[in-house]
């Protein structure tokens, strides 16, 4: 663990009168991985969306990789890899495909690609199907193919916004396995979450309750201020006091 | 450039997978030409008629005679009285009846004027108008002969009409630019935002926008695959009209193509810009229905001539880029017009290109809202 690579110092952002993230400030380290939880609408993809350049803050301080996210989104761009909530991998293309076209758009040279597509579908167990159309894999599949192409280009930090959502417990497993992995490499791991068994797994954890952070630190010292074993009682104790919402 | 070319290459690649669409795409000009064509037309062919004689002397017949000859008319009833006129107009086959007065070649003869009243059903009143005036001229030209024959100098004026550059008057000759404004602006700007809107639906855009692509490699990548697809269309019309419907082109086919292209980048503009303000495929759709394809058919003087709108809407005539693309073709294809004649219909639509592609640029974000 050293430096920090993701600084951020009430970092707000408001549409018209709501404010979906409400002065936050936190910092990620080098090599960790970052547990961001909350409650469906607590603000986590917004926050997401603005460290990686997709939104400009309504105010605060933010630096990714030691690139200010007002004026240097394009840096930022080069330094992460991002893995949205949404599916984001092309259907109609094969898995070969998807990956030469995400290799594409970030650069990577064609013999680095040649043989990082073939380190990919070996990892990720995807010979046989190596040129069927993504369309037709399974969802575990497709989200660990997705993550793969997501650090393809050898990113600082990984932004994984609630890379789990509707995959199997064995294939969870798999994926933060996958997760660690990639930790171990040095690159930064950034992820959202609603399970709360998945936050056991991160180095530290922050819970998001109506935009606002209201508990940051490892899941052990969260159990011990709250005073119960599980984070799912953390939570609980906090999201209770959410004035939001669902959804 | 090469994160660029994968990206073009991915686009293709998408288009060419998806085969229901592709069939519509290259199907569709094909359909659109032979149904405008062969069903669409304005000339009239076998309208039935009724022939009421009250004189049934040699003029009457050999004008009756005449009428028949034509490809225009089908002579379907001849009448004694007038009382039976209105009875047939109610069955409503019968589109015209010619009635000739009694003792008309007397008459003609005698006074040199003689009465043929033309009644017709105007239900339909385009076409009312045209079996009228085909009669009036098949009439008109029995008359002309008569009078070279028999030496007569007919006293007042007479028109010398003639039409250029469709003497025919083919509808398909007009109908053909008409269409290649429709086709290009339904595959250009039509697929080309609904092909952006699927990147956003899908999530893919969040994608693309955290990756070092820039916006206009998005938008360039995103349009190139349906500029090359709209060329292929204006080709496959220009020859099925040239060999199916004996269109003439009487102009250059390099200024014929470079106004062509210059009009898909206004239908591709149009595309990227509705994408910018559309956030999914179905909206995106009905914008560019309603927005471009309507307007297109309607306003552009395709089927309607401008000149005969109300001036309101020929006011908004003139923001419509199919009108200035039609002026355009139709000079070059049946006029042979050359750039000099058609300059300022080209500056027009150039300005209006620019500033969309400029309002698309400026509109297409990489951040979101």
């Amino acid at each position: 663990m050293g430096d920090p690579v993701i600084q951020t110092e009430n970092l707000t952002r408001k549409f018209g009168d709501f404010t979906a993230v409400d002065n936050i400030s936190f910092d990620v380290k080098k090599g960790e991985i970052f547990g961001f939880l909350g409650a469906n609408g607590a603000g986590k993809t917004t926050a997401i969306r603005m460290l990686t350049g997709l939104l400009t803050p309504t105010s605060g301080t933010a630096s990714v990789s030691g690139h200010d996210v007002y004026t240097q989104a394009e840096s930022i761009k080069k330094n992460i890899g991002y893995m949205s909530q949404k599916f984001s991998l092309y259907d109609d293309l094969t898995c070969e495909e998807n990956i030469r076209f995400y290799g594409g758009i970030y650069g990577i040279p064609d013999k680095e690609l040649k043989s990082k597509m073939e380190e990919v579908i070996e990892s990720v167990g995807l010979k046989d199907v190596r040129n069927k159309l993504v369309r037709s894999l399974p969802l575990g599949w497709k989200q660990k193919l997705a993550f793969s192409i997501a650090i393809l280009h050898n990113p600082r930090i990984v932004f994984l916004d609630e890379p789990t959502g509707g995959v199997d417990p064995v294939t969870r497993r798999q994926f933060w396995e996958k997760i660690y992995e990639v930790s171990n490499q040095g690159i930064t791991v950034f992820v959202t979450t609603h399970y709360m068994d998945e936050a056991e797994y991160c180095d530290r954890i922050s819970i998001m309750v109506d935009g606002r952070i209201d508990a940051l630190g490892t899941p052990d010292a969260l159990k011990q201020n709250y005073d119960t074993d599980s984070i799912e009682d953390v939570f609980i104790q906090l999201a209770r006091s959410a004035e939001r919402g669902d959804g | 450039m090469k994160s660029f070319s994968g990206f073009v290459i991915k686009e293709f690649k998408q288009i060419y997978r998806d085969k229901r669409t592709l069939t519509v795409l290259f199907g569709m000009p094909i359909i659109m030409l032979v149904l405008f064509g062969f069903a669409i037309r304005n000339e009239v062919t076998n309208a039935q008629i009724g022939i009421l004689d009250l004189s049934k002397d040699e003029v009457t017949r050999t004008i009756t005679q005449k009428l028949k000859a034509s490809e225009t008319f089908e002579v379907r009833a001849y009448l004694q009285t007038y009382e039976e006129v209105e009875g047939l107009f109610r069955q409503g086959n019968i589109k015209e009846v010619v009635v000739f007065e009694a003792d008309f070649q007397e008459k003609l003869v005698r006074e040199g004027v003689a009465d043929v009243q033309v009644i017709t059903d105007a239900t339909d009143p385009n076409l009312a108008n045209l079996v009228q005036s085909y009669t009036a001229n098949i009439i008109r030209d029995y008359v002309r002969e008569l009078n070279e024959n028999e030496n007569i100098q007919q006293a007042g004026i007479t028109p010398q009409v003639r039409m250029m550059y469709n003497p025919e008057l083919r509808s398909v000759n007009l109908f053909v630019p008409g269409l290649i404004a429709v086709i290009l602006m339904l595959i250009s700007a039509l697929m080309t935002s609904i092909s952006i809107t699927r990147e956003k639906e899908l999530g893919n855009m969040e994608i693309l926008l955290v990756s070092p692509l820039k916006p206009y490699h998005i938008i360039v990548g995103k349009v190139l695959p349906y500029l090359v697809l709209s060329i292929v269309n204006v080709i496959t019309i220009l020859v099925l009209a040239k060999f199916v419907f004996q269109v003439p082109f009487q102009g250059s086919y390099i200024l014929f193509f470079t106004e062509a292209i210059l009009f898909i980048l206004t239908a591709l503009a149009l595309g990227v810009f509705i994408s910018t303000a559309a956030n999914n495929q179905q909206t995106a759709m009905m914008v560019s229905l309603a927005g471009l394809l309507l307007p297109t058919v309607l306003l552009s003087g395709f089927i309607f001539p401008v000149s005969s709108m109300p001036i309101p809407l020929q006011w908004i005539s003139h923001v419509i880029p199919a009108k200035w693309f039609l002026i355009i073709v139709r000079g070059i294809m049946l006029k042979g017009s050359e750039f000099i004649f058609i300059w300022k219909e080209t500056l027009i639509l150039t300005g209006i290109t620019l500033f969309f592609i400029i309002l698309s640029l400026k509109k297409f974000k990489v951040r979101l809202q």
